[in-house]
């Protein structure tokens, strides 16, 4: 995987008051990857792709992606370069109908498909996480694992080059799961995908490497091989 | 909404300005008038429906854009006489250059600080109208010259005392707000405004420029509102400081609701509801407003989206 580097991170750090949630992280990702971040809870995964998809300001440190610095952009400029995010907590139109999420999905992201119309984009969207049947259903109607999947074909509707995917499968059932990973694979095929994942079975099945956050610092890094072997991960999760 | 729906729903519009322009030949000269006065504050209503409707942001204080078309129309008129036209883009621009500047400042607020930062603003307005008693006579007000009240138009005269001119005035003023309103509604910037009223914080994250889009709805709401006031002193030869006082914010509110929010005829319906229950109730009562908020109480318990909302939700998904 030593691919392009499509995200880079320099010394990233964001504190709360007196509490260093992301401190000094050095972070980097390659094009194409399936990249899982980890870590125990409170660990600072979450703060830490916010400071990627812009939801936060880092207190210092850098952000690159394709190579320019990213780290004064506000969110909605990150997305139109590319960087979609999808939210741990589900956040949809819940009064609205299906398509119409993903067509505002579609027609707010700035990598437009040469040719393809709003509509056609929402439609694939749609139909790459099976939903194209549900159409006209208003979202917030529909069962949690389909807001779920709705949820990531907002993302998808972006054409993204960047997929960030914060705990997507909590709160969905094993074989839904399972579809989800299917899925997940399909997306790596055009993007590069960012996941934090609580899962291990999950983030083994589906990632090239794994990051390992905690106290808000890189523990470990590497393969899935690597850091089910890593002493120090394993205290990390287990205690010591 | 499909093709079809969408003719349905052109058509009705339609329909609706028809019903209007033949109303003007069976109304008795009361009614008329009446009719004249609602179709204007209903452009002003509609102007609010585009900020509080349509992209979820409640103000306060739209009486100062209504009033800064109001004022900026009557004045120019009164003291520099200026023809109507002129005073009229007057007044308009007044309404946009206002609401931008005070867009940028007011949408660094949301939810109720926004309510707040706009009813103080339009506070400011209002105690100016009376501070700039020497220009404006404050509350006492402006009669506008009867001479002042005609014009030429490519050589036809219009005389605004005449009442079939000011109706047909009035109603092509609004045909053009309905206009205006549903192709804003329909278009991509229509969309986004929807979006940021379902869920903002979502909405950003899929690479919109939520500020930039609440401030293109806040001018578009806020001239729309001055248009209705510059019509309103035109029209009537009115201007006084009562106009921009919060019970003109509350009331472009209240017809909103009533009529419900979000949907384009709305607020239309809504200030004629609210304009005959107050005219039918003060004929028996003083306490008139007594009655108007009872009303209101009915249909907050038993119509929470208005009554043309409701009427979407149970039976024409279709409605504009």
């Amino acid at each position: 995987m030593a691919a392009v580097t499509l995200l880079e991170t320099k010394d990233l750090s964001r504190s709360f008051g007196g509490l260093h949630a992301v401190s000094n992280v050095d972070f980097a990702l390659g094009e194409g990857e399936v990249r899982a971040i980890i870590g125990p809870n409170g660990a600072g995964k979450t703060t830490f792709v916010n400071l990627l998809s812009g939801r936060l300001r880092p207190s210092s440190g850098t952000v690159t992606f394709e190579g320019s610095d990213i780290s004064g952009l506000p969110a909605f400029e990150r997305v139109r370069r590319g960087i979609a995010y999808t939210f741990q907590i589900t956040s949809i139109y819940p009064n609205l109908p299906t398509l119409e999420n993903v067509m505002i999905a579609a027609q707010g992201g700035g990598h437009k498909d040469a040719g393809a119309s709003i509509a056609e984009r929402a439609g694939q969207a749609l139909a790459s996480v099976g939903l194209q049947d549900r159409a006209g259903e208003t979202a917030g109607e529909m069962a949690y694992g389909h807001q779920r999947l709705l949820e990531v074909a907002m993302g998808l509707a972006l054409d993204p080059t960047l997929l960030i995917l914060d705990e997507p499968t909590q709160g969905l059932s094993d074989s839904e799961i399972e579809d989800f990973c299917g899925l997940v694979k399909e997306i790596a095929n055009k993007a590069t995908v960012l996941l934090i994942e609580h899962n291990m079975p999950v983030v083994m099945q589906l990632a090239d490497r794994i990051t390992v956050l905690n106290f808000g610092e890189i523990l470990a890094e590497g393969t899935p091989e690597d850091i089910r072997a890593d002493r120090q991960v394993q205290a990390a999760y287990l205690g010591s | 909404m499909s093709g079809a729906d969408r003719t349905k729903a052109v058509l009705l519009l339609c329909a609706v300005i028809a019903v209007l322009f033949v109303l003007q030949f069976l109304l008795p000269e009361y009614h008329h008038l009446s009719m004249t006065r609602i179709m204007v504050l209903a452009v002003f209503a509609m102007g609010y429906n585009v900020l509080f409707g349509y992209t979820g942001l409640l103000s306060l204080g739209h009486a100062m854009f209504f009033a800064a078309g109001l004022y900026a129309a009557g004045l120019t008129v009164y003291h520099l006489e200026w023809s109507v036209p002129l005073a009229f883009a007057t007044g308009v621009a007044a309404g946009a250059v206002s609401s931008l500047v005070i867009g940028v400042v007011a949408l660094r607020t949301t939810g109720v600080s926004f309510m707040i930062v706009t009813m103080m603003f339009a506070q400011v307005a209002y105690l100016a109208t009376l501070y700039f008693t020497t220009y404006t006579r404050g509350d006492e007000g402006l009669v506008l010259p009867t001479a002042a009240r005609s014009f030429d138009v490519f050589g036809v005269a219009v005389d605004l005392t005449n009442p079939v001119v000011r109706y047909n005035i009035a109603l092509a003023l609004l045909a053009a707000t309905i206009a205006i309103i549903y192709k804003v509604v329909h278009s991509e910037t229509g969309r986004a405004l929807i979006a940021i009223r379902e869920n903002e914080p979502r909405t950003q994250m899929l690479g919109y420029n939520t500020f930039a889009i609440k401030l293109k709805a806040l001018v578009i709401s806020g001239t729309l509102s001055a248009a209705s006031g510059a019509a309103y002193v035109l029209l009537f030869a009115y201007v006084g400081s009562t106009f921009a006082t919060i019970q003109y914010s509350i009331d472009a509110l209240l017809y909103t609701l009533l009529g419900g929010a979000g949907t384009l005829l709305g607020p239309l319906a809504g200030a004629l509801m609210m304009f005959y229950v107050i005219d039918i109730a003060s004929e028996y009562t003083v306490a008139y407003l007594l009655i108007a908020g009872l009303v209101l109480i009915v249909l907050v318990l038993f119509f929470q989206k208005g009554v043309l909302g409701t009427i979407r939700e149970r039976w024409i998904r279709w409605l504009p």
